[in-house]
């Protein structure tokens, strides 16, 4: 791994922040102090539970939400200081696929509109739009006379398909992966993972992938990144994160997978976790798994643990571990 | 032991504008007294309609039966009048339903919410009825009752809805409670926290569950037999060992190949299922599963395949085990049994 050590980083997010203001005295930090980079051609991805703030990572990096403060870099320019033809050039640059692919299709348009809209955006023809569209279908296992179907017409895999050819459309580098897969059924999911992972390879695409389904995430990410309320607790290489968690959170959640084989998920001991995720409105300034934790000591509730790295490439963010 | 529940030959289907859709295709299957049972399936393979069956509470119209019955304890579900249904309900089998975010009443407080399993049923004062939602509340996890018992369920996490969709569903103390996909909509650390609950309420009442769920590791760690539906048919049913470890029917095997699991390697490509499943407004007269299967032969198209018995529970429903067909590595050792 020494050698993406060296290379720049496609996507650099620096002390990254989000908060909204609910009422004059109520901050949500929806991410707080969010530090990673990602290497071109990896898939990085982000875990943790709903409400932990991955999907509004992902929105603030592609720019629809603007950061409380902190710097997302692209190629080594900081994407909140572009200018219009630079934002032009980031929006073709970077896509995004959406969590659900029945509302994320506007259903009074037709397929060859929605997957070419970008493309006209950006000034091609519609004739070179129509040929283009019929190829990315054609990419995504759809076909020509889809083109002029509206999208109640499809399934959810289908549709699923229709999202990502509308990323692809004009010809990204990067794309964020909003919970692909979590509104399909079991085996349409494989078909999509699958076309990723084709994709990814064939056009050298980088992935930022937003999961909570970690067996998936394990088969697909080069790295995860692991969040809970807001902040980072743990980073490493998919297999030392799966082998060697050091976090008790992630060490949590990783025991709490149902694996698909009954003898392994009988004999398997969940490692339990009090409660549940605490509100991110004005949360304290400690360890914010504290709360939950089995581990938890005195120093956890007043001190804001600091990543620290343990290994090569793997970070954790727990006094606990700093201690040994 | 005798069966608390016996389906035969369950049929139901909706009419519609497009025509009648034939959700149930002659299923049966029987439900023991303290076993969960778990059915597995796609949306759409009438995973919910069945279960929902043993309840009527499919909407007549447009559902109707087309035929077979339902047995509870020797009593015919579909042969009560309302009266005795709303007696039924509740008392001797309730429903979790899928989403706990929707099934709320978001305009009544959560007492009055488990209280109302109790309306129409005389003897209990207004003393009783709380003392009994208090003690349920307890024994779904939820700590402090009394002050979640005058809330609203807007004020409640998704978690602690589910568990008072359970505690709903178990205070009328009833012998089957059918769970409709219980953790879709929650997080994982959330799930292993719910299916503990549902565990040890088995466990400690000696209820019955049929657990519905897409999510087969959920079915291995709680079920002790499983059902697998295909396009409103079971194509397969065992114990979860010989489900998972003896597995006899491609639409099964697909089912397994198609997930990551922790183990799968990274290199390695996952087998998806290819096609959609089939339409039932016109269902396939073959095997529902022949478009899609992988060792699809000639017969599986035009008729539906007999059922071939494994072992005492393991069933498969598949022409691959008969004497004719060609050895795979599907070939078990089977004896026929006559059409269910």
């Amino acid at each position: 791994m020494e050698n993406t050590e060296k290379k720049q980083p496609l996507v650099q997010v620096k002390n990254l922040c989000k908060y909204f203001e609910i009422s004059r005295k109520e901050t949500l930090k929806a991410v707080d102090d969010l530090t990673f980079d990602i290497y071109k051609g990896e898939t990085v991805s982000l875990v943790g539970e709903s409400g932990c703030g991955k999907s509004t990572t992902g929105r603030t990096m592609i720019k629809l939400y603007n950061p409380t403060s902190g710097n997302v870099y692209y190629d080594g320019k900081d994407i909140f200081k572009y200018n219009h033809a630079e934002q032009k050039e980031f929006c073709k640059k970077v896509q995004m696929i959406f969590q659900n692919p029945y509302s994320s299709l506007n259903p009074r348009m037709t397929v060859k509109d929605i997957v070419g809209e970008g493309l006209k955006q950006h000034g091609m023809s519609t004739k070179d739009a129509d040929a283009k569209v019929e190829q990315l279908l054609a990419t995504v296992g759809l076909n020509k006379d889809h083109m002029s179907r509206f999208p109640h017409e499809f399934s959810g895999g289908q549709r699923q398909r229709i999202g990502i050819a509308r990323a692809l459309s004009v010809d990204p580098e990067f794309i964020i992966c909003d919970e692909p897969i979590s509104a399909l059924d079991v085996s349409i999911q494989a078909q999509v993972i699958n076309m990723l992972k084709e994709l990814q390879e064939e056009r050298g695409l980088t992935y930022l992938f937003i999961a909570h389904d970690l067996s998936v995430v394990k088969y697909i990410s080069d790295r995860v990144v692991v969040m809970y309320l807001g902040t980072m607790v743990e980073t490493a290489e998919t297999d030392e994160l799966y082998d060697h968690p050091m976090h008790p959170y992630t060490q949590a959640l990783l025991s709490a997978i149902p694996e698909a084989d009954p003898h392994k998920a009988k004999a398997n001991q969940r490692i339990p976790i009090k409660g549940e995720i605490p509100s991110p409105i004005n949360p304290k300034n400690c360890c914010r798994f504290a709360e939950r934790c089995q581990y938890a000591t005195e120093r956890c509730f007043k001190e804001m643990p600091q990543m620290k790295e343990i290994a090569p490439g793997h970070k954790v963010a727990c006094h606990l571990v700093e201690d040994k | 032991m005798e069966n608390l529940l016996e389906v035969k030959n369950l049929q139901f289907s909706f009419r519609t504008y497009g025509g009648v859709v034939k959700a149930v295709r002659d299923v049966s299957f029987e439900v023991r007294p303290g076993e969960i049972l778990g059915i597995v399936g796609e949306s759409g393979c009438g995973k919910s309609v069945t279960s929902q069956c043993l309840m009527r509470l499919n909407p007549e119209p447009p559902g109707f039966f087309e035929g077979g019955e339902i047995l509870y304890k020797g009593k015919d579900v579909l042969k009560m009048n309302k009266k005795e249904l709303r007696q039924f309900r509740g008392k001797e089998i309730s429903y979790i339903f899928q989403d706990p975010m929707t099934s709320l009443n978001p305009t009544m407080r959560i007492g009055k919410q488990i209280e109302e399993v109790f309306v129409g049923r005389k003897g209990m004062s207004a003393a009783e009825k709380k003392a009994k939602a208090l003690e349920i509340l307890k024994m779904v996890g939820i700590s402090d009752g009394e002050r979640r018992y005058k809330q609203y369920p807007h004020e409640l996490s998704g978690g602690m809805k589910q568990r008072v969709m359970i505690a709903i569903a178990l205070v009328g103390s009833p012998s089957i409670v059918i769970a409709d996909e219980p953790t879709t909509s929650l997080d994982v650390t959330i799930e292993a926290q719910i299916l503990d609950v549902l565990k040890n309420l088995q466990k400690t009442l000696g209820t019955s569950i049929i657990l519905i769920t897409h999510d087969l590791g959920v079915i291995a760690k709680l079920c002790d037999r499983v059902l697998v539906m295909y396009g409103g048919k079971i194509v397969e049913r065992g114990s979860v060992d010989e489900i998972f470890y003896d597995t006899a029917h491609p639409y099964t095997k697909g089912l397994m190949h198609s997930i990551a699991k922790l183990d799968t390697a990274k290199g390695q490509k996952l087998q998806p299922i290819e096609g959609t499943p089939p339409d039932l407004f016109a269902p396939p007269k073959g095997c529902p599963f022949a478009a899609r299967c992988e060792y699809c032969m000639e017969i599986c198209k035009d008729m539906p395949p007999q059922t071939y018995e494994l072992s005492k529970e393991h069933e498969t429903c598949c022409w691959l085990q008969h004497e004719y067909a060609p050895d795979t590595d599907m070939r078990k050792k089977v004896t026929e049994k006559g059409e269910v």
